[in-house]
C-alpha cells in the first residue's frame, strides 16, 4: 500500500461530488432513464465512500457493504427499468412531469 | 273553616291547569262554567271567610309546607291573613268574578276561549298568592306570576304584532322595577336574616333607627318594584300600551287588581317605610306628580281605553300620595273603591267596544245614551265616583286622602293643592268622556245591546261604586292610627266643591259649548301643549331615544358577533396557512425531492449550529 496512498479526505470529496452530481441530476432531469442513472451515480458515490473508509482503517467491512450496494443497485435497476417500460407503454412518454397523475 | 284558606287560590289554579290541558277541546259552556265557577267559588269562600273574620277578627298564620331550606333561609309556602289581606282578597275574587262573568259574553266569538279563561284564572290564583303570602319570597312568586299573566293577556291577540310589542313593553318595563325589588329582598334578607314580613318588620324596628340609611335603601328598592307594577313615574309608560289586551283584562289586571299590587306592597311593609321618612316623602311626590301628569294626558286622549288607562295611573298616584303621607287606611280604601268604579268604567267601555264593532275612538261614538242605557248609567255612576262627586264611593276615599295630605307637615298644603288640581282634571276628563260618547249626534250605530252577562256585572259594580264609600274596611289593627287633627272646615268645603267645578267646566266645554276653547287650543302654544300632553308629556318619546334605540343599536352591533370575530381570526389564520401549505402539494416528484433536500440541508445546518462539537 505504498505507491498509491490517497488520503481519505480526497476520497470523501470525490464521493460527495459524485453524490451531489447524482442528486442534481435527480432534481433537474425529467427523463426517467436519466433519473435512474442519477440514482446509480448516488449509490456508487455512497459505495465509494465505504470503500475509501474501509481502506483507510484497513477493515474489510467497507468492501462488504460495497458488494451489498452493488446487489441492491442491480435489483433496483431491474425493477426500475421494468417500471420505465410500463410507463413508456402507458403514457407514451418518458417525461416524468407528463406522467404525473396526482392532483395538487 | 279558616284553615281552608288555601283552597281559595287553589281552585282557580286547578281550573286554569284543567283548561290549559284541555287544549281547547271542551265545549264553550263547560269552559265558561269552569272559568267563572272557579273564581265564583273562590269569591264565596272569601265571603264566608270575611264573615267569620268580622265575627272574630283574629290574624291567621298558616304554613302549608317549607318551600326550601338552605341554612337559616327557610321560606315557607305560608299564608298570612288579616284585615288587609281580606280587603285585597275580596276585591280580587269579587270584582274578578264579575269580570269573568262579563268576559263570557265579551269573548263569546273568540276562537281562543279556553286559553283566555286559563290565563285569567291563573292570574287570579297568582294575585291571591301575592296578597296572601306571609313572606316576601312567596309574595315575589305571586308578583312574577301576575306579571307573566299580564304579559300573556296583553298579547292575547298575538296575530297582530303591535299587541306582541305592547305585551313585551309591559313585561320589560315592569321587570326593571322587579329587579330593584329583588335586590331589596336580598338586602333585607342579608341585613335582617328573614323574609317573613311580620318578623322582618319586628327585626327592622329593633336593629334600625328612624332615618337610618339601610331602611332608606331597602324601601327605595321595594318602591322600585311598586313603581314598576303600579305604573307610576318613571315606569308608567307600559300601562297605556297594555290596553292592547281584551277589555275585561284591562278591567281586571290593569285597573282593579294587579296595578294596585305596588300599593299593597308598600302598605304591607309600612313598618319598614315608617323607618325611612325620606322614602315616604319620595312615595308621596312620585304619587302626586304621576297623578297630575297622567290627568293632563287623559284629558287629551281620544282612545276610550287610553283615557281610562291614564286615569288609572292618575288614581294610583293618589293611592301613592296617601301611602306617602302615612294615610295607609285611606290609600287601601281608595284602592278598593277605585277597583269598583274603574272596573265598572272599563267593563262599560268593553260593552261599548263590543257593541260598536271594536271602535275605540270616542269621537266616532256619540248619542249612545238611549241605545245602551245600562252602559250609560254605568258610565254616569262610574265617572261620578271617579270624579269624586259627593256621596259616591270615590268621594269618601279621595276626600280622606286629600284631608290627610293637607295635614302632612311642611309640604302638606302643597300636596293637597296639587291633589285638588288633579281632582279638577279628573272630573273634566271623566265627564268629557261621558258627554262625547253618550250625548250629541249618533255617529256609529251599535248593532246590539248588552246581554245579561254584561248587564249583571255592570249593575252590581254600579251598586258597589255608589255604596262602596260606606264600607268600613277592617284594617284598624293593621295600620297605626293617624294622629292628625281635623283641618279647618274651608279645606273640606274646597275639596268637595272642586270636582263639581270640574263637572261644570266639562259640561260647558264639551256639552253645551258655551265655553269656547277653540281659540286657546288652536293658538300656537295651545297646539304645542296639546301635542305634548297627547303624547304623555313626551316620556315615551324620551325613553325611545334614551333607552330603546341605543339598546337596538347595541343589539344590532352584537348581531355581527364582534367577540366571535377574535376567534374567527384564528380560523382565518389557519385557513390561510392551510391554503399556503397545500400549494406545495403539486404532485411533481422533482419538486418533492428538491424540498426534501432543502429540508435536509436546513436540518443538518441547524444540527451543526446547535452542537458544533459533533464536527
Amino acid at each position: 500500500m505504498d505507491g498509491l496512498n490517497i488520503p481519505l479526505n480526497h476520497v470523501l470529496l470525490v464521493s460527495s461530488l459524485l453524490f451531489v452530481i447524482g442528486l442534481l441530476g435527480l432534481m433537474i432531469r425529467r427523463n426517467i432513464i436519466f433519473i435512474l442513472m442519477s440514482l446509480e451515480v448516488m449509490l456508487n458515490a455512497a459505495a465509494l465512500a465505504f470503500v475509501g473508509a474501509g481502506a483507510h482503517w484497513g477493515q474489510p467491512d467497507g468492501q462488504v457493504v460495497f458488494m451489498l450496494i452493488l446487489t441492491v443497485a442491480a435489483a433496483e435497476v431491474a425493477v426500475g427499468l421494468g417500471l420505465v417500460l410500463q410507463i413508456q407503454r402507458r403514457f407514451k412518454t418518458l417525461d416524468m412531469d407528463h406522467a404525473n397523475r396526482m392532483g395538487g | 273553616m279558616r284553615e281552608l284558606i288555601w283552597l281559595i287560590p287553589l281552585i282557580p289554579l286547578l281550573s286554569s291547569v284543567t283548561l290549559m290541558l284541555s287544549s281547547g277541546k271542551f265545549p264553550r259552556l263547560l269552559i265558561g262554567l269552569l272559568g267563572v265557577g272557579s273564581v265564583g267559588s273562590a269569591a264565596l269562600l272569601t265571603l264566608a271567610l270575611g264573615l267569620d273574620f268580622m265575627a272574630n277578627p283574629e290574624v291567621l298564620q298558616l304554613t302549608l309546607w317549607t318551600w326550601m331550606q338552605v341554612g337559616s333561609f327557610a321560606p315557607g309556602v305560608a299564608f298570612y291573613f288579616d284585615g288587609l289581606t281580606l280587603v285585597m282578597m275580596s276585591v280580587i275574587t269579587g270584582v274578578g268574578f264579575l269580570i269573568h262573568l262579563f268576559s263570557t259574553e265579551f269573548m263569546e266569538d273568540d276562537v281562543s276561549y279556553a286559553r283566555y279563561f286559563a290565563y285569567l284564572n291563573m292570574f287570579v290564583a297568582a294575585m291571591l298568592v301575592l296578597v296572601m303570602a306571609d313572606n316576601l319570597l312567596l309574595l315575589y312568586l305571586g308578583w312574577e306570576g301576575v306579571g307573566v299573566c299580564s304579559y300573556l293577556l296583553v298579547g292575547f291577540w298575538y296575530q297582530n304584532s303591535a299587541n306582541g310589542q305592547a305585551a313585551r313593553k309591559a313585561f320589560i318595563v315592569t321587570r326593571i322595577g322587579d329587579t330593584a325589588m329583588a335586590l331589596g329582598l336580598l338586602l333585607l334578607f342579608t341585613e335582617l336574616g328573614t323574609l317573613n314580613i311580620q318578623s322582618m318588620v319586628g327585626a327592622a324596628n329593633e336593629s334600625w333607627q328612624v332615618g337610618d340609611t339601610l331602611p332608606l335603601i331597602a324601601c327605595l328598592l321595594l318602591l322600585g318594584g311598586a313603581v314598576g307594577k303600579s305604573a307610576q313615574l318613571p315606569l308608567h309608560t307600559w300601562l297605556p300600551d297594555a290596553m292592547a289586551g281584551p277589555t275585561p283584562v284591562s278591567a281586571l289586571i290593569h285597573a282593579a287588581t294587579m296595578v294596585t299590587a305596588g300599593v299593597y306592597l308598600i302598605a304591607r311593609t309600612h313598618g319598614l317605610f315608617l323607618l325611612a321618612p325620606t322614602a315616604m316623602l319620595v312615595v308621596a311626590i312620585i304619587g302626586i306628580t304621576t297623578s297630575l301628569i297622567a290627568a293632563f294626558t287623559a284629558l287629551m286622549q281620544s282612545d276610550i281605553k287610553r283615557i281610562l288607562a291614564y286615569s288609572t295611573i292618575s288614581q294610583i298616584g293618589y293611592m301613592f300620595l296617601a301611602l306617602g303621607v302615612g294615610a295607609w287606611t285611606a290609600g287601601i280604601f281608595h284602592l278598593m273603591t277605585h277597583a269598583f268604579f274603574k272596573a265598572l268604567l272599563f267593563l262599560g267601555s268593553g260593552a261599548i267596544i263590543h257593541c260598536l264593532h271594536h271602535e275605540h275612538n270616542i269621537f266616532k261614538m256619540g248619542g249612545l245614551r238611549s241605545k245602551m242605557p245600562v252602559t250609560f248609567w254605568s258610565f254616569m255612576i262610574g265617572s261620578a265616583a271617579l270624579a269624586a262627586l259627593p256621596m259616591t264611593s270615590g268621594f269618601f276615599s279621595k276626600d280622606q286622602i286629600l284631608l290627610e295630605a293637607y295635614q302632612f307637615p311642611d309640604i302638606g298644603p302643597w300636596l293637597w293643592f296639587a291633589g285638588l288640581c288633579g281632582a279638577l282634571l279628573t272630573a273634566m276628563y271623566s265627564f268629557r268622556l261621558v258627554f262625547v260618547v253618550f250625548f250629541g249626534q249618533v255617529k256609529t250605530k251599535p248593532d246590539k245591546d248588552t246581554g245579561w252577562r254584561m248587564a249583571l256585572p255592570l249593575s252590581v259594580l254600579c251598586g258597589l261604586s255608589l255604596v262602596g264609600g260606606y264600607f268600613i274596611i277592617p284594617v284598624e289593627s293593621v295600620f297605626p292610627m293617624s294622629t292628625g287633627t281635623h283641618p279647618a272646615h274651608w279645606v273640606e268645603y274646597v275639596s268637595i266643591s272642586v270636582p263639581l267645578v270640574g263637572l261644570l267646566l266639562a259640561y260647558l266645554i264639551f256639552q253645551s259649548g258655551q265655553l269656547r276653547v277653540d281659540g286657546l287650543v288652536n293658538s300656537a302654544i295651545g297646539k304645542i301643549m296639546r301635542q305634548f300632553w297627547l303624547s304623555g308629556w313626551g316620556i315615551d318619546w324620551l325613553y325611545e331615544r334614551l333607552f330603546v334605540r341605543p339598546y337596538y343599536a347595541f343589539a344590532s352591533l352584537l348581531k355581527a358577533e364582534p367577540v366571535d370575530a377574535v376567534y374567527g381570526l384564528v380560523v382565518t389564520f389557519n385557513e390561510a396557512l392551510n391554503g399556503w401549505l397545500s400549494q406545495s402539494q403539486t404532485g411533481r416528484m422533482r419538486w418533492y425531492i428538491t424540498s426534501m433536500v432543502a429540508g435536509l440541508v436546513v436540518l443538518v445546518a441547524v444540527a451543526l449550529q446547535l452542537s458544533p462539537e459533533a464536527i
